[in-house]
């Protein structure tokens, strides 16, 4: 029996840093973690874990010595003539930084899993600037919370309970008693029901009402036809920004139904100027629920190592960025890569059937500790170390706070102790090749 | 004069990058030379001559005087795999007899170009100058701004037969876009000058964000934007050098952007 403290969970991206738990031999026992997070740490006892390297030679899948794995990953990328380098956001910063200096070394394009998550909510930062808060700010000080296209009470289950809605914070001692929550949802959510304002606008019309905000804020009255378009009454539009307007200190909290309903980084851009231009009125700050433990992770290790959130291209030697045209869904759309190299990531279960297509087409090599469609399409398949629970490391929060993570056993492989120590074994493979 | 044919020798794998097939470099080269320019598949540079037949003719002298204004460039084939042709072109004529990719004329200055089929996403991004023609249909980003940049085409004009997507005329600060077909969503976003003229109908955000310049919609938009205000009516109003036929609402916007926007957007009545 060994007990641990203060593990930091590897599953969405509130990075929960109280979980205990205590493994002895095929059991875990998981204190203070949600469900999610309760599923993920099962995983490190789970009997699907994938326990040596395979590799397919004419369709046939046999397990291979962990070097041979790694030579034959290698061989692939330094044949082709363009890889696409995929970083899956369930693995830590170090794994990330080294798939990005390998695809700098190979000229490769390289992504992450914002590329089908808030990337567009990263593209509206670029346009619009973005005002934003620790976790800790909004939980001391934040009286007024708004979940738009975010439902957290199923997608983050603590993040209301830790963050923003239920604790005491310095200037908000009676919790929940002391804020005023609305959910902006086409649904009626448990997160919607569970709200004070609960402003049900239709499917993809978001732009149009961040937009007659801005209208209402400039002191003009949006065009009429946003009633009908928005489903969303002038009266109650005015009544949500007097909210907005009336608290000390507001959180917007954007999910995917901004980043990933029609107008995608143009409604981003509008929610961040709204709070820009709120910001004349009173405090108000916004932030995104990523949903993996280190989605965000790649977003700012790929901006400070080569200036670009996501979607990077190093054909010509230097980082490129242009979401639709080197983003990894339209690299393997148009089959303008020619292998691939994906970790921590199921690309064939979550990317369009036209993508995961190709994908089955072309080579590829995976590190994954579970059997899913990705590891069922590939050449290689390395097995992967669960971050937080087997190697220490760093991801970064949903706030772009980089927290240090402990693990409280180790790697299960002699042959590696990470994920960022297999990349580096295919990078140094690599180097070799190509000299 | 001189006249360069250029066929694709077959299926091009990796998408090309040629920035090279410009009136402006081809200009007094002969075949070897042209054939062996250098462009970009993935990492790699290689000479144009492995992905293109390559024949030069002259109508009087030798193609070695012409200069790029009496430089004609013919591309016989489907090139939609083939990127940035006539990228920052300054004169000469582009002639395509089937669909280009990416980045078509993207910051040309002058010059000529008319592709027959479709044209790819970013066509004529941040022009400065002469004319595009489209004659079927074009992707998103058409004469818009560089990721990043609030400011797109400044000067010339794009035309485009068939119908275009999203975030066309992004940033437009001069010259003159008309499509006859439809667009998408949010044409002359960050608009602040110039003409988008659409034939068609428009799904959204119209004008969003728009700050000057104008925009016409002939036909219907779905999802009208919320910071525009009605400010009258006209009838066969005149824009620029184009007249429009029939009663036009004139609104002025986009209110969202801030208090005293100048963008005027059109929309026929009726």
């Amino acid at each position: 029996m060994m007990a641990s403290k203060n593990i930091v969970c590897p599953v969405c991206g509130a990075s929960c840093d109280d979980i205990q738990v205590e493994l002895s031999g095929d059991k875990i026992n998981v204190k203070n973690a949600c469900k999610m997070g309760n599923a993920k740490f099962q995983e490190i006892v789970s009997s699907h874990r994938i326990s040596q390297p395979l590799l397919r030679e004419k369709g046939i899948v046999r397990p291979c010595p962990w070097e041979e794995a790694i030579e034959r990953t290698a061989e692939i990328l330094a044949d082709a003539s363009r890889p696409l380098i995929f970083m899956g956001s369930e693995t830590s910063c170090e794994a990330m930084e080294v798939g990005l200096h390998l695809a700098e070394f190979l000229g490769a394009a390289v992504d992450s899993n914002s590329t089908v998550c808030h990337g567009p909510t990263a593209m509206g930062i670029q346009e619009a600037g973005r005002v934003g808060a620790t976790a800790g700010q909004s939980k001391s000080r934040g009286d007024l919370a708004v979940y738009w296209g975010s439902n957290p009470l199923e997608s983050m289950p603590r993040h209301m309970s830790r963050y923003a809605v239920y604790p005491r914070g310095y200037w908000t001692q009676r919790g929940r008693f002391d804020r005023t929550i609305i959910t902006v949802d086409p649904r009626k959510s448990i997160t919607a029901e569970n709200s004070d304002l609960h402003i049900q606008l239709r499917p993809n019309t978001d732009y149009e009402l961040l937009s007659a905000l801005l209208v209402l804020l400039h002191g003009k009255r949006p065009h009429p036809s946003v009633e009908k378009v928005t489903g969303v009454s002038i009266s109650q539009m005015e009544e949500m920004l007097e909210l907005m307007k009336s608290c000390n200190f507001g959180s917007i909290y954007v999910g995917l139904g901004i980043a990933s309903s029609y107008g995608k980084h143009r409604n981003a851009e509008a929610a961040f100027n709204l709070v820009k231009e709120l910001n004349a009125r009173t405090k108000f700050v916004i932030g995104a629920l990523r949903g993996h433990c280190n989605v965000a992770g790649f977003n700012q290790i790929a901006s400070y190592l080569y200036g670009f959130p996501f979607g990077l291209d190093f054909s010509r030697g230097y980082p490129r960025y242009n979401p639709g045209e080197y983003t990894a869904v339209d690299l393997l759309r148009e089959r303008d890569v020619d292998c691939a190299l994906i970790v921590s990531a199921d690309l064939v279960s979550h990317f369009p059937a036209a993508c995961a297509e190709y994908l089955a087409e072309i080579p590829v090599a995976c590190i994954d500790i579970a059997p899913c469609p990705t590891t069922m399409i590939s050449d290689v398949v390395l097995p992967g170390v669960i971050d937080a629970m087997e190697c220490d490391g760093t991801f970064y929060r949903l706030d772009d706070v980089p927290i240090y993570f402990q693990p409280f056993t180790k790697s299960p492989f002699s042959n590696t102790k990470s994920n960022a120590d297999t990349m580096k074994q295919i990078f140094e493979k690599v180097k070799a090749l190509k000299r | 004069m001189a006249e360069i044919l250029l066929r694709p020798k077959g299926s091009i794998g990796i998408m090309v990058e040629a920035e090279v097939i410009s009136p402006n470099i081809f200009a007094g080269k002969n075949k070897a030379e042209i054939e062996g320019l250098l462009v970009w598949q993935g990492p790699v540079q290689l000479p144009l001559g492995e992905f293109f037949d390559v024949d030069v003719r002259s109508a009087a002298g030798l193609p070695e005087r012409a200069r790029p204004e009496e430089t004609s460039i013919l591309i016989e084939g489907d090139i939609s795999r083939v990127k940035r042709i006539g990228q920052g072109m300054k004169a000469g004529w582009i002639e395509i007899h089937g669909c280009a990719g990416m980045h078509l004329g993207a910051e040309m200055a002058g010059g000529s170009i008319l592709v027959q089929g479709n044209a790819g996403s970013w066509a004529g991004m941040g022009m400065l100058g002469g004319l595009l023609h489209i004659a079927g249909s074009a992707g998103d980003h058409i004469g818009s701004a560089y990721r990043g940049s609030w400011r797109g085409m400044t000067g010339g004009t794009i035309q485009i037969d068939g119908n275009a997507r999203s975030q066309l005329g992004g940033g437009l600060v001069g010259g003159k876009i008309v499509v006859a077909g439809n667009v998408e969503n949010f044409c002359g976003i960050r608009q602040s000058g110039g003409l988008i003229l659409v034939k068609g109908s428009a799904v959204r955000g119209t004008g969003a964000e728009m700050n000057g310049g104008t925009i016409a919609v002939c036909g219907a938009i779905k999802q009208f934007t919320p910071g525009f205000v009605e400010t009258g009516r006209e009838e066969n109003p005149k824009l620029g050098d184009v007249q429009l036929e029939g009663w036009y609402a004139k609104f002025t916007g986009d209110y969202a952007l801030g208090k005293n926007p100048k963008g005027s957007l059109y929309c026929r009545e009726g």
